[in-house]
Order: structure tokens, then C-alpha cells, then sequence
């Protein structure tokens, strides 16, 4: 943000005029208004891609026709067109707590891009707990979901709601377990400081050194789960569930939901990339950002190449992964990098 | 009011009759305690189609196109029973051109039930990929059926004392083409599917049949040999020349949990598509010269009888009981489906279970509603 | 394996008075019992370890009313199998048109349970002891039982029309304006 009102400053004239109150906002709006769009485009992105990979993989062909080129604008058909459906909401549905929900869950997943770290100078605001914000701010998604279930008045949405209450409880303490093994050698929260710790060669990055790389796994394992992909897909397992917690939701409002999927996909990435590949680092014939965006969607591939390999874990098989598997080797690697950090 | 019934933790849903994973219209109530289900109740008849009042109502050839609409999947077998049994009322032999074709048409149907079979018990396990394999496949052997009479899904095929079409020019090298080319897809479906871990923690644990339940329940066809009994009507009571065929009866080994489990019946079927594989090459490489219509009066009529047939369709044992009166229209048609036995079985193996088992187990068994509420 | 004669010879021993008749003639030999013995008839051939009928087959009822050949009753057919010994044999019960009523077999083959109440809601033959004699492929309320053979169709259930709808030949030639005529369409 302190870049954008320096870029501000030089390029535009008279900006030191303007009264000191909006020569702070203004750069708040533009680095929101900036954040909004990409958390727009990027789903838009990403929901094509899906539907062109898992064609790929199926031996199909995908969206072909709208927009020309391998049907590119298909998902923005598709939003106008759920734009204009009518929005139903169930007569015994707690009105309020339905309405909420999808705004809930696209709120989490937007407000944590605000730390993401798109390049040396493009981060909207770069907390000094950036990486515990992003563990706080994306959990409130899981606020939304039980709303979600609960308002909807369905047994099924209830299931899906229930299910993602305990999935994304039990996932993230693995996950913050092995986010910490990166942070107690760099020896900050802050997103910029853990990128910049991994300066250098590509052997600096953190996936490259042994604790950390086996916590690669774990957070990629753990977000993954945080975000219902399969495997973890329990609560909205459509063959079981119908369409989970959002099962009564039909127009704009399950379209939040959908971008609120697809942007947590990328968040999540994007915090792997920060904290395991480097951020932002790369070669110098690509700029920064650019080296970001393809890292995290590098990530975003494998999550949708699981999601058209592999079939679905059950409830218990989902909850002992997490706490017999995943939980005890995470303490043991924030040991490893304890006694590492002492010695 | 009925809230004090359920004052426990326990909460009833209602699983179908539209559900994505029900294979149809069936509704289950479930008595769920969280994620456990206590309890099983399957309500059926969402798809009654009054079949066996029809069939009271029209001539003896009239009831195939009726038979077709049962086991909407594997419509070839379905007729095939029927046509049997009114010819063995009728005390009439078909040539072996007929029986060769007809063994032809019953193997290739059953592949392409397997494969729907197969591939929409990978979704409901939740892998999406296998499905539209196993569709792409499906889809050559439904070409080959278009071309071969026209229809795709209700063949209208089996008449009684033949059938309704010789093979096309072609039709037998194009099946020879599909057969190579079908060969690698099972198994690549095992290497995506079968053996996957998660897969085999879903399934593998979960549905067991007993030898005892099988047997009591009157469990037939795949999922009678998923729980380890080598029984196959083709080759127990030949049909058709089945005995002149060389093949074999895979049955559940048991080998990632305890025999009859979900995954044994799932195994069983992929391996039943290598065997039908075999039949249709010896049926093509035998094809002897013949009419492929026996000249039977117009007017069907059989003297005053009744039998009880039945045939190995791929769900399993399908008998018809027709009863003459020595009329033009049959007397009484009755049809034993493998699903209604098998489904009756449900609750007994369900209970327990958590609610995606439910899934899992539904997907085993392969039922398809049309048959069960004909 | 044994054939069927030998196995209605045993039952002739074994039940003398029970069996009506037995008849070889046909496709499929059959005996006749009474209804009151079935039960027992059924037992005896799944438990008997030279009988070891393990499957019930089919199990279906048959109505004989307007039949040019056979007397008017209503009939329950157990089609029965050994896997153990690949033999085979029919039982038939017949039963009055009026209240007819006989023994459930469930107890014997589980699969009966299903079967019966097939029987029962389609013929409205009540099987004493069975434990959950529901309608199974009608609604609960459906009245009447459709297989019988001078069942009549409701005119409508629950406020639908049940009847079949006219066909488009029958309601055009009955003058009815369709609208499938672009042209005369006013």
C-alpha cells in the first residue's frame, strides 16, 4: 500500500495536494478495488481451467464454444447466467443466517489476500502476523459453511455442514503445526520476511531443506482438506451428500460459494508458495508476480489432478488421517526444527 | 406427533427418491445416530409399471418390448429370458445361428451393463474420471446395437423363435475392433481404480455378505460370487449352447478384506467383462450360417403349461414363471428380479454402517429400479 | 441331484395325508399342499440334508379366475432350489378367492419376507406370522389388489386421475381442438 501512494505521489500530479485523509484512503480503495478483482479473476481462471483439465483427463473436450478460443469465456457465461436465475431461498429457512452465509465465506477467502505477497512491493499490507492472519481469516470460511447448513433447513446441507466443522477443525492444527516449522527459522510472521528468507538459489527455498519439506506435505495435505478438495471432499460428497452444505442454494448466492472455492484454492497455493517455494523468487526473466501467480496455480493443478484421480475418503478414514497421522509427525517436526534452531 | 419416537440423538432421513447416488427412484429411510445408521428401511415401487398386468393383456410376443423397459440397462438379457421361456412352452428349438447371435448380443449387453455398473460405482465412491472411461466404451457397444437394430437402449431384439435382425456387413470386424481396442481400458480402469488405496478402504471392509446371507436372500449373479461361490447359470444350467463355450466363473477372493465385501462384487464384475470379452470372440469365430427366424406359427400359442425359467442377466439370476393357459396371451407372467433379492437383503447389511457406506454398498449391489418395481 | 420324482416320492412318504397331489405330466413337477401344512412342508425340504433346498427361487401367487381351464382360486407358487444338491421342485398352495390366508415361509428363506408381501400386495393373500406385511410396490393406501383378474381401475387416487388418458386419435376424433394444426388455429 505504501508503494501504491508512492506510485501516486510521482506519477500523478498534485496528489500531495489533496487533503491528508484521502491521500490515505485512496490508495486503501485502489489496493482493495485491486484485491477484488483479482479474487474475481482468478476463480474465473481457475473454473476454466478445471473444466478444461478434468475434460483432458477424461478423454473430452470441455467447454468449446463460447468466446471463440477453447470456449475461454464459458465461466463468464456461466456467471451471468446465474446472475439472472432466480434466487430461491427454502420457505422454512432461517432467512437471515441463509442470506449471510455465501458473503461470510467469500469474505474469509478475500480479506486473506490482503497479506498475500504478489511480489517485492505488491502486497497490500504486509502484517507482521501475516502468516497467523491467513490461519485466522481463512477459518472463518468454516463459520460460513456451518451458517450455510443450519439456515438451509436440510438435512443433507446439515450433514455437510456438520462434516466441515470437523474436517476443517482437525486439519488445521497439522497445518499450523508444520507452518510454524518454517516460521521458527526465519523467525517471523510476517509473509515478506519468510520470502525473502529464501533468497538466493533455488536450494534456499524451504521445500528443499528436510524438516521443512516434509511439512510441505502436510500443509499441502491439510489446505487441501481445508478447502473440500478430494480426497477431502466429505462435505459436499455429491453421491452422498447431494451438494452438501450448499445443497439449497441456486443463483448468485451459490455462485459465491463457487468463487469462494476457487479462491480459497489459490489462497491456499499461494500460502505454500510463500511459505515452501520461494514466494515471489525466480529466475530474473520473469518478474516477480508473474513467478508467483505460476507457482501457486502450478499448485492449483495438482489439486485438480487429485481431485480427477482419486476417490473419497470416509468420515473416520478422513478424521484418523488427521489426528494419527498428519498431527504426530507435525510435533515431531516442530521439534526437528526447534532442536535445529538451537543448535 | 412423532418427535418423542426420535427424543434420542437419532434423526431420520430420507435418502431418495431423488438422490444422485439411489440408482433410480429408490428411497431409503434412514435412522442416522450422527454419521452412524441404525437403521435401513428400503421403500421400492417409484418406478411400477404394472409389467406383469400388461403382460396379462398382450399375445405372447408382445411381452418382449415390456421386458426391454425392466433392466433398462441390460435390455438384450432381459428379452433373452423371456424369449426362452416361452419357447421352451412352446417346446421349440432355435437354430444355432439364432443361439450364436442371441449369446453374441447377451455377452456384449452385459459388458456394457458392467461398465455402467463399474462406472457409477467409482462416482458414488467419488472418483469422477472412471465414469467417463467406462462411459466412452459403453458408448462403442451402443453404436454397434444402433447399427445392428436400430435402438440403442430398447433393442426389441430376442423375438420368440429368433430374432429380430442378422448382423450387418461389417458388424463382425467392427466388433473384433472394439474387442483390441477394449482389452487395454480394463486394465487401465484397474490400475486408476481397483487397486487405489482410497478406493480399497472404502470398499473393501464394508458390505459383507455372508455365504449364509447369500443363500437365504436368494443373492445371485456377481454378487452371489462376491461372496465366493463359484454359481453361473451359463455354465450350471446351459443355455443357448453355453456349454459349447469356453469360459471362466470369477468369484470374490477376498483378497484386501473379508470375502463378500463391496469391493470383492466390484472385482467380480471387471473380471466378468474379460470373460464376456472371450464368449463374444468364440461366438464371432463360430457364427455358423442359418435363418436367423425359425418359421413359428403367426399366432403364438403354447398348450396349456408352465415354466419357470431362468437366465444369468448381468445383475444375476432373472427367472420368468409363465403360465398358458393355452390362450393366445399368457395366462400369468411373474418375474423373479435379482435386484429385488438382493436389495430385500439391504438392511440387514447396512445396519451399522455410516452413512457413506450406505453409498457403497447400494453401488455394489448394481440395482436398477426398473427391474425391481417393474 | 436328485430327480423330481424321487423327491415327490419323499414328500409323498413324509407328509402322507398333507399332499393333495403331485402331477409329472408337466414341464416342471409340482405338488399340491394345503395351505396349513406349508410352513411345515417348506422346513422340512430346506433342513432335510438329502432335500437341502436352500433357495427360494420365485414365489409368486396366480389367480385363476376366467380361466377356460382350470378351476377359480387363487394359487401361491414356491419355485425351490438346492445349490447344494442342483435339484429342483415347484410347491403349490391353493387358496380361496375369499380371505385367503396361509402360513409365511420367511422364517425358512429370508428372501420370502419381500416376496410375500409381492403376494400380498398384488393379490391381498395374507401370510399368517409374517413380520412385516405392508404393501410393497403399491402406495400404502391403494385400495383393491391389481393383479387380480377382475381388478378395476380407480378413477383417480388422491384427486389424480388414475385412468389411462386418451389417446390424441380417440379425443380428435371426438371433435376436441388439439392445436396441433398451425393452420386452423384461429
Amino acid at each position: 500500500m505504501e508503494y501504491l501512494r508512492e506510485v501516486l505521489t510521482r506519477q500523478v500530479g498534485g496528489y500531495d495536494q489533496l487533503p491528508e485523509v484521502l491521500q490515505i484512503f485512496l490508495p486503501m480503495l485502489l489496493a482493495c478495488l485491486l484485491c477484488l478483482g483479482l479474487v474475481a479473476l482468478i476463480p474465473l481462471i481457475a473454473i476454466w481451467a478445471e473444466r478444461k483439465v478434468s475434460a483432458h483427463m477424461q478423454d473430452r473436450l470441455g467447454p468449446m464454444r463460447v468466446g471463440g478460443w477453447h470456449g475461454w469465456a464459458q465461466t463468464i457465461a456461466d456467471g451471468v447466467k446465474l446472475l439472472l436465475k432466480e434466487d430461491i431461498i427454502p420457505a422454512q429457512a432461517d432467512r437471515l443466517l441463509f442470506k449471510l452465509a455465501p458473503l461470510v465465506v467469500f469474505a474469509g477467502g478475500f480479506a486473506a489476500f490482503v497479506v498475500l505477497p504478489f511480489g517485492e512491493s505488491f502486497i497490500v499490507s504486509d502484517l507482521n502476523i501475516g502468516v497467523l492472519y491467513i490461519a485466522a481469516i481463512s477459518s472463518l470460511g468454516v463459520v460460513g459453511i456451518i451458517m450455510a447448513g443450519w439456515a438451509s433447513n436440510n438435512k443433507y446441507a446439515l450433514f455437510g455442514g456438520m462434516r466441515a466443522a470437523a474436517q476443517i477443525v482437525s486439519y488445521e492444527i497439522p497445518t499450523v503445526l508444520a507452518i510454524l516449522t518454517v516460521v521458527i527459522p526465519v523467525g517471523s510472521l510476517s509473509m515478506q520476511e519468510i520470502v525473502k528468507a529464501q533468497s538466493g538459489s533455488v536450494f534456499n527455498w524451504f521445500i528443499f531443506q528436510p524438516v521443512t519439506f516434509l511439512a510441505f506435505w502436510i500443509v499441502f495435505l491439510g489446505t487441501l482438506a481445508e478447502v473440500n478438495r478430494t480426497p477431502f471432499d466429505i462435505p459436499e460428497a455429491e453421491s452422498e451428500l447431494v451438494a452438501g452444505y450448499h445443497t439449497e442454494y441456486s443463483g448468485m448466492r451459490f455462485a459465491f460459494f463457487f468463487l469462494a472455492e476457487y479462491a480459497n484454492m489459490f489462497l491456499v497455493s499461494a500460502l505454500a508458495t510463500t511459505l515452501f517455494l520461494g514466494g515471489w523468487h525466480g529466475p530474473g526473466f520473469l518478474p516477480g508476480p508473474v513467478w508467483f501467480i505460476l507457482k501457486a496455480m502450478a499448485l492449483v493443478f495438482v489439486q485438480m489432478w487429485l481431485r480427477w484421480t482419486l476417490p473419497r475418503l470416509r468420515v473416520d478414514q478422513l478424521m484418523h488421517v488427521s489426528w494419527k497421522v498428519l498431527l504426530p509427525i507435525a510435533f515431531v517436526l516442530v521439534l526437528a526444527a526447534g532442536t535445529l534452531a538451537l543448535i | 406427533m412423532q418427535v418423542e419416537a426420535y427424543a434420542g440423538e437419532e434423526m431420520v432421513l430420507n435418502m431418495g427418491p431423488q438422490h444422485p447416488s439411489t440408482h433410480g427412484v429408490l428411497r431409503l429411510e434412514l435412522e442416522t445416530d450422527g454419521e452412524i445408521v441404525r437403521n435401513v428401511i428400503p421403500h421400492i415401487g417409484y418406478l411400477h409399471r404394472c409389467f406383469e398386468k400388461h403382460a396379462e393383456k398382450v399375445d405372447y410376443p408382445g411381452v418382449i418390448p415390456f421386458c426391454d423397459r425392466m433392466d433398462y440397462i441390460a435390455s438384450m438379457n432381459n428379452s433373452l429370458g423371456y424369449a426362452l421361456a416361452v419357447e421352451k412352452l412352446m417346446d421349440l428349438e432355435v437354430n444355432e445361428r439364432v443361439k450364436t447371435l442371441r449369446v453374441l448380443m447377451a455377452e456384449l449387453n452385459r459388458i456394457a451393463s458392467h461398465l455402467l455398473s463399474v462406472g457409477t460405482y467409482a462416482m458414488d465412491i467419488g472418483s469422477f474420471t472412471p465414469f467417463l472411461h467406462c462411459f466412452r466404451e459403453r458408448e462403442k457397444i451402443l453404436d454397434l446395437f444402433e447399427w445392428l437394430c436400430g435402438a440403442r437402449l430398447l433393442y426389441n431384439y430376442n423375438w420368440v423363435g429368433g430374432v429380430s435382425h442378422d448382423i450387418p456387413d461389417g458388424f463382425e470386424a467392427k466388433t473384433r475392433e472394439f474387442l483390441g481396442q477394449f482389452e487395454p481400458v480394463i486394465a487401465e480402469l484397474d490400475k486408476l481404480l481397483s487397486y487405489n488405496k482410497i478406493f480399497l478402504e472404502r470398499t473393501a471392509n464394508v458390505g459383507i455378505i455372508s455365504e449364509e446371507q447369500a443363500l437365504s436372500h436368494n443373492v445371485t449373479g456377481p454378487n452371489l460370487r462376491g461372496s465366493g461361490i463359484a454359481w453361473d447359470l451359463r455354465r450350471e444350467e446351459p443355455y443357448c449352447g453355453y456349454d459349447t463355450y469356453d469360459f471362466e466363473v470369477p468369484v470374490g477372493l477376498g483378497e484386501y478384506g473379508p470375502l463378500g465385501s463391496c469391493w470383492d462384487r466390484y472385482y467380480v464384475r471387471v473380471r466378468e467383462m474379460e470373460q464376456s470379452l472371450g464368449l463374444i470372440r468364440q461366438a464371432l469365430d463360430r457364427l455358423p450360417e442359418g435363418d436367423v427366424q425359425e418359421h413359428i406359427p403367426r399366432r403364438v400359442r403354447p398348450a396349456k403349461n408352465e415354466v419357470y425359467d431362468r437366465t444369468e442377466t448381468p445383475r444375476g439370476e432373472l427367472g420368468y414363471y409363465v403360465v398358458s393357459d393355452g390362450g393366445l396371451i399368457p395366462f400369468r407372467v411373474k418375474v423373479k428380479s435379482p435386484c429385488f433379492t438382493v436389495l430385500s437383503l439391504l438392511p440387514a447389511i447396512a445396519r451399522g454402517g455410516m452413512v457413506a457406506d450406505i453409498i457403497a454398498i447400494i453401488g455394489s449391489i448394481d440395482i436398477v429400479m426398473g427391474e425391481i418395481d417393474r | 441331484m436328485k430327480q423330481a420324482s424321487e423327491i415327490l416320492q419323499t414328500l409323498q412318504e413324509q407328509f402322507a395325508d398333507k399332499i393333495i397331489k403331485s402331477s409329472q405330466e408337466c414341464i416342471q413337477p409340482f405338488a399340491v399342499v394345503p395351505p396349513g401344512a406349508v410352513a411345515e412342508i417348506c422346513a422340512f425340504l430346506k433342513n432335510d440334508p438329502g432335500m437341502a433346498f436352500d433357495t427360494l427361487m420365485c414365489l409368486s401367487g396366480v389367480d385363476y379366475k376366467g380361466s377356460k381351464k382350470e378351476p377359480e382360486r387363487l394359487e401361491v407358487v414356491y419355485h425351490l432350489f438346492s445349490m447344494r444338491h442342483r435339484h429342483k421342485i415347484v410347491l403349490k398352495v391353493e387358496l380361496p378367492r375369499e380371505d385367503p390366508a396361509l402360513p409365511t415361509v420367511e422364517g425358512v428363506w429370508a428372501v420370502a419376507n419381500w416376496h410375500e408381501r409381492e403376494a400380498y400386495d398384488m393379490y391381498g393373500i395374507h401370510f399368517d406370522g409374517h413380520s412385516d406385511l405392508r404393501r410393497i410396490l403399491c402406495p400404502d393406501d391403494w385400495v383393491d389388489y391389481p393383479l387380480r383378474k377382475d381388478y378395476v381401475q380407480p378413477e383417480s387416487y388422491r384427486g389424480m386421475p388414475a385412468a389411462a388418458a386418451k389417446q390424441f386419435a380417440q379425443r380428435a376424433q371426438e371433435g376436441e381442438d388439439l392445436g396441433t394444426d398451425p393452420f386452423s388455429a384461429g
